[in-house]
C-alpha cells in the first residue's frame, strides 16, 4: 500500500474516532428533553446527570474533529480546500452549533435560574443536533460527488448539498447518534433514568434501522463496490444486534454494537469513495483522487512515524480516563445525597423504577 | 457595495477578529493552567490549606475560560478551507504538518488531561491528580510551539520547495521548519506574554480582595505570586522581543520599517525610535515628533551605528525581485500597534514594580488610588498582545507567505462575498455575546472570592473533594 492510501485509511480511523465518540455526545445532547423532560425541580437534577455522563469526556471526543481536519489538511490539502471552501455555510452551522454545545456545557451550571439553565439546554440539544445531522449531509455529498471546476474548486450552491440522498444521510447521523447516545446513558446511569433511556433507545432504534438501511442499500446500489457492500450489510446486522441487546437489557454490548456501527458505517463511506476522495460529477477528469490530492511522499512519511509512535499513545491514555471514569452516574452523584439502594451506583442488571 | 462584498476584504476581516477573539482566551488557558498547576504543587507538598483554596479559586476561572479556547480555536483550524483554500491548496503540505502535529503530539494531551483535572479530584490519587494539571500545562504550552511554527513559516518561510508542477510548496525539512529562528524567538516571547495576561487577573482578583479586607489569608500570597509573575514573565518578554525584532529585521526588514514608519534607509543617530509623532493625515510626512537618536539602530542591529532599510528603497527592492506592485504594509497600523504593545507591556510591569514595592515585608497600601491602578491594570498585557499579533501579521501584508503568496491570491475563489458576509455577521454576534456571558461569569467568580478551608474527614483525616460537576 503506498503512503497516500495510507492516510486514506488513517483519515478514516480518525473521522470513525470522531463520529463514534463525539457520536454519543451528540445523542446524549440531544436527549435531554427526552430524558430530563423539564430543566424544572427534581428534573433538573436528571439533566445535570445526563450532562455528567459526558462531563469529563466531550473535550477529548471533540478533539478528534481537530485531528481529524488537521490531518485531512496536512495528507489531502486539495481535498481539505475544496471540501472546506465549497461547503462553506455548511461548515459555517456545524461551527456556530459547536461553539455554543461547548460553552453550554461549561455556563449552564454558573447559575441557579431556571431561564438560564433552559436558555443553555436549548443551545445544547440544537448545538448537537445541528452537527449530527450536517456530518452526515457533508459525507454523503462527498460519496455521491459534487459539481467540480478544473481547479477543483466547488461550482454548485449550498442548496445543491441538499439532494434526497445527502438529506437521508444527515438523518441517518442524526438518528444513530441519537440512539448511540442514549444507549451510553443507560450504561453509565442508575434508576429510572437509566429504564426511561432504555426504553427511548428501543423506540429510536426501530427508527434508525429503517432510515440507516435506507440509505446504505442506496449508497451501496449507487456509490458502492462489493467490499464497501459487505461493510455496509455488517453494519445493518450489527445495528439490528444492537437493537436486540438493548431489548435484553445487556447495555454494554447494545453501547459496543451500536459503536461498531457507526464505525463499519463510516468505513464503508470511505470504500465507496476509494480511490476518489471527491468525485466531480460533471467531468470524471475533475475528480479529487487519493492521487491528485494528496501531500509529497516527505509528508506523508514524516507524518506516518508520527502517527506509528502517538496514535497509540493517544488511545492508551484516553482509554485510561475512560477507566478513570468508568463509575455510572446517578441522581446521589450530583446532590450528594445517600444514594438510593435501589438505584445503587455499581448494581449490574436491570433495574426496579 | 461591491466593495462591502468583497470576499478578500471580508475574509481578512473575519480571520482578524476570530484569531483575535481566540486569543483572548488563549493566554488564559496556557497562564492559568501553570498558575494552578504551581499552587495544587505547593498543596501538595506543604499541605497548607490556603494553596488549595487558591488552586480551586484559580482553577474555576481555569475552567470558565477553557471551553471558549477550544470552541474557537476549531473556528481557526476550520477557516484555513473556508476562506483562505487557494492558500491551503499552495501550503498544505507544508503548514498542514505543524497543525497536525500539534493534534497528535499536544492537543489530544491537554484535552484528555484537563478532563481528568476537572472530574478527577476524587477518583485519582492526589499525586497522580497533580500530575495531569502538569501535563495539560505542558500540552498547553507544547501546543502553542506547533502553532508558532506554523505561523513562522509565513514570516519567514524555510524547509520547503517549491514544486513547480502541482503548484505548491513542499516540506523538505520539518526540523528546519520546527527550529525557524523567527519560531524560536516568537515562542518565548508569546508564551512568557501569555504568562503576563494570566498575572494581571490574578493581581486584579487578588487586590479586589484585599482592597475589602477579606480573604486576606489566600490572597495576599496570590497578590505577590502575581506580581512576581509579571515582573518576571514581563521582563523575559522584553528580552525575548528584542530577539524577535533581530530576526524580524534580517527576514522582513519592511516590518521594522513600518514599525518604525522609516521612509529613508538611516544609519546611527539618524536612525531614531520616535516615541510619539503626529503626522499630516495620510501619514506620508511628520508634523512633529519626540525621538530616541540610536535607538532604532540598536533594536534592529544591537549596534548603535546600524543601518535601518527604509521603506522606500525596500518597495524598490521588492518591485525588483518581486514584480511590479505595492509592498508597503498600512503604515499607521503597524506603527500604532507596535508603540501600543510596547507602551501596555511596559506599563503593566512598572505597576507590578510598584506593587511589589507597596507591599513589601507584609505591608499594605493605604491609599484608594493604588488599588484602583491595580485592578484597572488587568487588560494591559491582554491589550499589548492583540497589538502584538496585529502588528505581527499587518506589518507580513501583503504577503500571507512572505515572499511567496499574496494575501489576495490566497482567499477562496468561489467564496461568495455574501457567505462571507453571513459568517462575519454571524461570529461577530456570537462571539460579542459570548465575550459579556464570559466576562460576567468570571466577574463573578472572581468576587465571590475563594471557598472556605476544607475540613478534613474526622475518620480518615483525608479531605474529601467534591468534584466538580456540570
Amino acid at each position: 500500500m503506498d503512503l497516500p492510501t495510507l492516510w486514506f485509511g488513517l483519515l478514516a480511523f480518525f473521522f470513525i474516532g470522531y463520529f463514534v465518540l463525539d457520536g454519543f455526545d451528540f445523542g446524549v445532547g440531544m436527549s435531554l428533553p427526552f430524558l430530563g423532560r423539564d430543566s424544572r425541580g427534581p428534573n433538573d437534577v436528571d439533566r445535570r446527570v445526563l450532562i455528567n455522563t459526558i462531563g469529563p469526556i466531550w473535550d477529548l471526543n471533540e478533539t478528534w474533529v481537530i485531528v481529524a481536519g488537521a490531518a485531512m489538511f496536512a495528507a489531502f490539502p486539495e481535498w481539505y480546500a475544496t471540501l472546506f471552501s465549497g461547503f462553506y455555510l455548511v461548515f459555517l452551522a456545524i461551527l456556530l452549533a459547536l461553539i455554543l454545545r461547548g460553552v453550554s456545557f461549561e455556563y449552564r451550571h454558573q447559575r441557579p435560574e431556571l431561564v438560564w439553565k433552559r436558555r443553555f439546554d436549548r443551545m445544547i440539544v440544537v448545538g448537537s443536533a445541528v452537527p449530527a445531522f450536517l456530518w452526515g449531509l457533508v459525507f454523503a455529498n462527498v460519496v455521491r460527488g459534487v459539481p467540480l471546476d478544473a481547479g477543483f474548486n466547488f461550482t454548485g450552491s449550498v442548496v445543491d448539498l441538499f439532494s434526497p440522498y445527502a438529506v437521508l444521510g444527515g438523518l441517518t447521523t442524526l438518528l444513530l447518534f441519537f440512539t448511540h447516545g442514549v444507549v451510553f446513558v443507560s450504561l453509565k446511569t442508575t434508576g429510572p433514568i437509566r429504564e426511561r433511556a432504555r426504553l427511548l433507545a428501543g423506540r429510536a432504534g426501530l427508527v434508525t434501522i429503517v432510515v440507516a438501511a435506507g440509505f446504505l442499500v442506496w449508497t451501496t446500489v449507487s456509490f458502492g463496490s462489493v467490499l464497501s457492500g459487505i461493510l455496509s450489510a455488517v453494519a445493518a446486522v450489527t445495528l439490528v444486534g444492537a437493537w436486540l441487546a438493548n431489548q435484553r437489557k445487556a447495555e454494554g454490548w447494545a453501547f459496543t454494537l451500536m459503536a461498531a456501527t457507526i464505525a463499519v458505517a463510516v468505513a464503508s463511506l470511505f470504500l465507496s469513495l476509494f480511490p476518489d476522495v471527491m468525485p466531480a460529477t460533471n467531468d470524471p477528469a475533475h475528480s479529487l483522487t487519493i492521487a491528485n490530492s494528496s501531500s509529497s511522499g516527505y509528508t506523508l512519511t514524516l507524518m506516518s512515524w508520527v502517527a506509528l509512535v502517538f496514535v497509540p499513545l493517544i488511545l492508551a491514555y484516553q482509554a485510561f480516563t475512560y477507566w478513570v471514569f468508568r463509575r455510572r452516574v446517578s441522581r446521589s452523584t450530583i446532590t450528594g445525597e445517600a444514594p438510593d439502594v435501589a438505584a445503587d451506583a455499581s448494581a449490574p442488571g436491570p433495574v426496579s423504577a | 457595495m461591491n466593495d462591502l462584498l468583497d470576499p478578500l476584504l471580508l475574509s481578512r476581516w473575519q480571520f482578524g477578529l476570530t484569531t483575535i477573539y481566540h486569543f483572548l482566551f488563549v493566554p488564559l488557558t496556557i497562564g492559568m493552567a501553570l498558575t494552578v498547576a504551581i499552587f495544587q504543587t505547593a498543596w501538595v507538598r506543604t499541605g497548607q490549606a490556603k494553596y488549595l483554596q487558591l488552586t480551586k479559586f484559580f482553577g474555576k476561572i481555569f475552567l470558565i475560560n477553557f471551553a471558549m479556547g477550544v470552541v474557537t480555536g476549531i473556528v481557526q483550524e476550520f477557516q484555513f478551507g473556508m476562506n483562505w483554500s487557494d492558500y491551503s491548496r499552495f501550503v498544505g503540505d507544508v503548514f498542514g504538518a505543524p497543525l497536525a502535529l500539534e493534534g497528535l503530539l499536544a492537543f489530544f494531551l491537554e484535552a484528555t488531561f484537563i478532563g481528568l483535572w476537572i472530574f478527577g479530584w476524587d477518583r485519582l490519587p492526589k499525586k497522580l491528580h497533580l500530575a495531569t494539571i502538569w501535563v495539560t500545562a505542558l500540552a498547553s504550552i507544547l501546543s502553542a510551539y506547533f502553532i508558532i511554527a506554523a505561523n513562522s513559516f509565513m514570516q519567514n518561510p524555510v524547509g520547503y520547495r517549491i514544486n513547480e508542477a502541482k503548484g505548491r510548496a513542499e516540506l523538505t525539512d520539518i526540523w528546519a521548519l520546527l527550529t525557524n529562528k523567527v519560531a524560536l524567538a516568537a515562542f518565548p516571547h508569546t508564551i512568557f506574554a501569555c504568562f503576563m495576561v494570566s498575572a494581571a487577573l490574578i493581581v486584579c482578583a487578588a487586590t479586589w480582595h484585599l482592597s475589602r479586607n477579606q480573604h486576606l489569608e489566600t490572597m495576599r500570597p496570590a497578590l505577590r505570586f502575581g506580581l512576581w509573575m509579571m515582573v518576571v514573565a514581563g521582563t523575559l518578554t522584553v528580552l525575548s522581543g528584542d530577539q524577535l525584532g533581530l530576526a524580524m529585521v534580517s527576514t522582513q526588514p519592511m516590518k521594522m520599517a513600518a514599525a518604525e514608519a522609516l521612509y529613508n534607509t538611516s544609519t546611527g543617530a539618524n536612525a531614531s525610535f520616535s516615541v510619539f509623532t503626529l503626522g499630516t493625515p495620510d501619514g506620508v510626512s511628520e508634523l512633529f515628533s519626540i525621538r530616541i537618536p540610536y535607538l532604532l539602530s540598536f533594536l534592529s542591529t544591537h549596534t548603535f551605528d546600524g543601518t535601518v532599510e527604509g521603506i522606500n528603497d525596500l518597495q524598490a527592492q521588492y518591485t525588483q525581485l518581486y514584480g511590479p506592485g505595492d509592498y508597503t504594509p498600512t503604515i499607521w497600523v503597524t506603527y500604532w500597534a507596535f508603540r501600543y504593545m510596547i507602551a501596555f507591556g511596559v506599563l503593566a510591569i512598572l505597576i507590578s514594580v510598584g506593587g511589589l514595592w507597596f507591599t513589601r515585608k507584609g505591608r499594605m497600601p493605604t491609599k484608594r488610588w493604588i488599588w484602583r491602578v491595580a485592578i484597572w491594570s488587568m487588560p494591559l498585557p491582554l491589550a499589548a498582545m492583540i497589538m502584538g499579533w496585529v502588528f505581527t501579521e499587518m506589518g507580513r501584508q501583503p504577503w500571507i507567505v512572505f515572499s511567496l503568496l499574496k494575501t489576495s491570491d490566497a482567499v477562496s475563489p468561489n467564496t461568495t462575498g455574501l457567505e462571507v458576509l453571513i459568517s462575519l455577521v454571524a461570529f461577530t454576534l456570537i462571539y460579542g455575546t459570548l465575550a459579556v456571558v464570559e466576562f460576567r461569569l468570571i466577574k463573578k467568580a472572581v468576587q465571590k472570592g475563594p471557598d472556605d478551608a476544607p475540613v478534613p474527614d474526622a475518620e480518615s483525616g483525608e479531605i474529601r473533594h467534591e468534584a466538580t460537576v456540570y
